[in-house]
């Protein structure tokens, strides 16, 4: 069994900071958020996104030729690679890829390009926590870098519960280690609604409501970053 | 995705551009594009950026038992991968012909040149060594991945920290990072290696080949070299003949760029390690620049969660009470056990055998569990052919086999069909039709 796929593969030396409590009344909060688009020159969009130490870089091509095997004849045929920064990708991976493409699926208007293919590549370059939703935030950013039409944007958020019932938004991989539940939603722009959930461990339906109510306040958040991005990228048009 | 072809009269004003001595980026011949090396948070972790192509290198380290022929020596391992996000024409799960040449090379000027000292990383003499692995992810290609690569996994191995070790006696003590520091790697020197294209048969030469570059040249020549001006590796591709004087000027340039680069490196280096003994800030995030309109960033940002509580009650107010779950399996007849909700199970239901005759057409979605489902499928079928021929016809497909193999057998075994068999029977030949039904 492993544990944790980074362990299993060999150590690599960690120095990670430490989230701290807001001091605003020990309100939980995102780590700081960095992200910059367009940096690659050969994909048709990147973006690479950095939430605290996790740092995910994302490569969209699309919508592109297709494989005649792959070929979808009513809608484009959407592929999400995550690759891992040691080894190969294996079935942690390959899980965490078809969570991905089932919320890209939900958001991206493939119908306007029928026969076509729409890659997403993602690789991760430091994990320090809330991984998925790094993921999902990046692959987001790069749909939105490679102009492709969209029904809605979407971002991820991970939530920790420890022993006590208490949560914290975007746990580092130290939290997330000490947790006993971790939560990872993929939100939508529009209704706020969940496209996609993933659980690890055990909680109540109680917890279960709070921490979506949560991960919703926390999207507000990051998609406020998203408009203010793009507000700052198409500023000199 | 195919590679988008370069047109030929593409090709022809490159070629004519470079007999002019210019080159598309406006570069002169021998100049080196620029590099940019920036650290991650963890030790070991590099991104290389030479020009636009873009190579992240990860170093990781595990204690493993050594080769019987080499028992006082660590085990170097390299692994460059060519990310389908470098290129459109990187296809996962193949090995192109580029990727087993650029992984030759790569060891070939590393591990061979001996720079790193492998016997340090022995901690038992034949029983544990280190080993070390160090990942190369191209993530975006623009031509002259060789050198990007060396580049790379040399300073990722600079940068690389492992964990402490002690030997008592039999006894190997792992020290955390918090115990004690992490060791560096003993590197005796840095090779470096350096590209030359050559054009119309080695008249023109150009150093450190663009994508486009590399497309129309018609020989590649590529000397590793640390600052020492020792030649590590000499490797020359694309079937040119090249003269003395021509090798000789490259090994001076060589000379000169590697200087120019190791310099680079240990500036990098040092910085971080400055950066890391205050205890600043260090990192991709940090290296971001921050006056580019195509990067945003944000503080820590908290979120208001006070009333999550009250919105999470009134939701689940609102919703359905959950329906009851049955919280322990319930055995319905020996080898049959359901748990959870459902639709209602007749299985061992002894006495509704003759209702479930009717309804077995409809309810043949109904999971079955047996346990050797092969030999009672058989068996089963031959039974209803015989009660009931004109429903169940079997067709010329493989369950026949089943059948013409052991019907004496399966018949003596069990001439008294028990209900519970029968039902059985009835939900496969079922399942058995529509099986056909949808071929």
């Amino acid at each position: 069994m492993r544990k944790r796929y980074g362990e299993a593969r060999g150590w690599i030396g960690a120095m990670e900071t430490e989230q701290k409590k807001c001091d605003s009344g020990d309100l939980p909060s995102l780590r700081r958020i960095v992200c910059e688009q367009g940096l690659l020159s050969r994909p048709d969009g990147s973006a690479s996104w950095m939430q605290g130490d996790t740092s995910v870089l994302a490569g969209v091509y699309g919508p592109s030729e297709v494989k005649v095997s792959k070929e979808i004849y009513d809608k484009a045929t959407l592929e999400v690679m995550l690759r891992p920064k040691v080894g190969l990708p294996g079935v942690y991976e390959r899980s965490r890829e078809q969570m991905i493409k089932k919320t890209c699926e939900a958001v991206v208007l493939g119908t306007l390009h029928p026969r076509s293919s729409i890659t997403i590549v993602l690789q991760v370059i430091t994990d320090a926590g809330s991984l998925l939703a790094s993921c999902l935030n990046a692959a987001c950013m790069g749909l939105m870098d490679a102009g492709l039409p969209m029904g809605s944007l979407f971002c991820g958020v991970t939530c920790a519960l420890d022993a006590d019932g208490n949560f914290t938004l975007d746990p580092t991989a130290k939290q997330e280690k000490e947790a006993q539940t971790v939560l990872t939603f993929a939100i939508d722009s529009i209704e706020k609604k969940v496209l996609m959930s993933s659980m690890k461990g055990t909680c109540s339906v109680e917890q279960l409501q709070q921490c979506v109510a949560a991960s919703q306040r926390a999207a507000d958040t990051i998609f406020q970053f998203y408009r203010d991005s793009a507000c700052r990228k198409y500023s000199k048009w | 995705m195919k590679e988008t072809p370069l047109s030929n009269c593409e090709k022809r004003f490159l070629l004519k551009a470079i007999e002019e001595r210019k080159r598309l980026d406006g570069r002169e011949c021998y100049d080196y594009r620029n590099l940019r090396i920036s650290f991650g948070s963890d030790y070991g972790c590099c991104i290389v950026e030479l020009g636009k192509t873009r190579i992240l290198g990860q170093v990781s380290c595990e204690l493993v038992t050594p080769k019987p022929n080499r028992a006082t020596e660590g085990i170097l391992f390299f692994n460059l991968e060519l990310s389908p996000m470098a290129s459109p024409a990187f296809e996962p799960g193949r090995q192109p012909e580029l990727l087993v040449k650029l992984n030759r090379l790569l060891e070939r000027c590393l591990r061979n040149s001996k720079c790193i000292d492998t016997e340090s990383l022995c901690v038992v003499a034949g029983e544990k060594v280190w080993q070390i692995r160090v990942d190369l992810h191209v993530l975006n290609h623009n031509g002259n991945l060789i050198d990007a690569a060396s580049i790379a996994a040399i300073v990722a191995l600079c940068h690389f920290r492992r964990p402490d070790v002690s030997v008592q006696g039999e006894e190997v003590t792992l020290y955390t990072p918090e115990e004690r520091d992490p060791v560096p790697l003993s590197i005796h020197h840095m090779p470096i290696c350096v590209s030359f294209a050559f054009f119309q048969q080695g008249t023109f030469l150009l150093v450190d080949p663009s994508e486009q570059e590399e497309r129309v040249m018609d020989g590649l020549l590529v000397i590793a070299m640390n600052k020492h001006r020792e030649i590590c590796t000499i490797q020359s591709s694309g079937g040119i003949m090249l003269l003395k004087d021509q090798v000789l000027r490259c090994s001076k340039i060589t000379g000169v760029k590697v200087a120019e680069i190791t310099a680079l490196i240990q500036k990098a280096l040092e910085n971080d390690q400055k950066v890391r003994k205050e205890g600043g800030k260090c990192g991709f995030a940090e290296s971001v620049p921050n006056q580019r309109i195509t990067a945003f960033k944000i503080e820590q940002a908290p979120v208001d969660t006070k009333d999550v509580q009250e919105q999470a009650e009134e939701i689940i107010a609102k919703a359905f009470p959950p329906s009851e779950v049955m919280a322990t399996p319930v055995l319905w007849t020996s080898g049959t056990a359901q748990i959870g909700e459902g639709l209602e199970n007749s299985w061992g239901d002894f006495e509704g055998s003759e209702r479930e005759e009717e309804e077995d057409e409809i309810a043949q979605d109904e999971p079955i569990t047996v346990e050797d489902q092969n030999l009672e499928t058989g068996d089963a079928s031959v039974r209803t052919r015989n009660q009931k021929d004109e429903t169940i016809v079997l067709s010329d497909s493989e369950e026949e086999d089943v059948v013409i193999l052991e019907p004496e057998v399966t018949n003596k075994n069990r001439t008294e069909t028990s209900p519970k068999q029968d039902t059985i029977s009835k939900k496969t030949g079922g399942k058995k039709k529509k099986k056909r039904a949808t071929k």
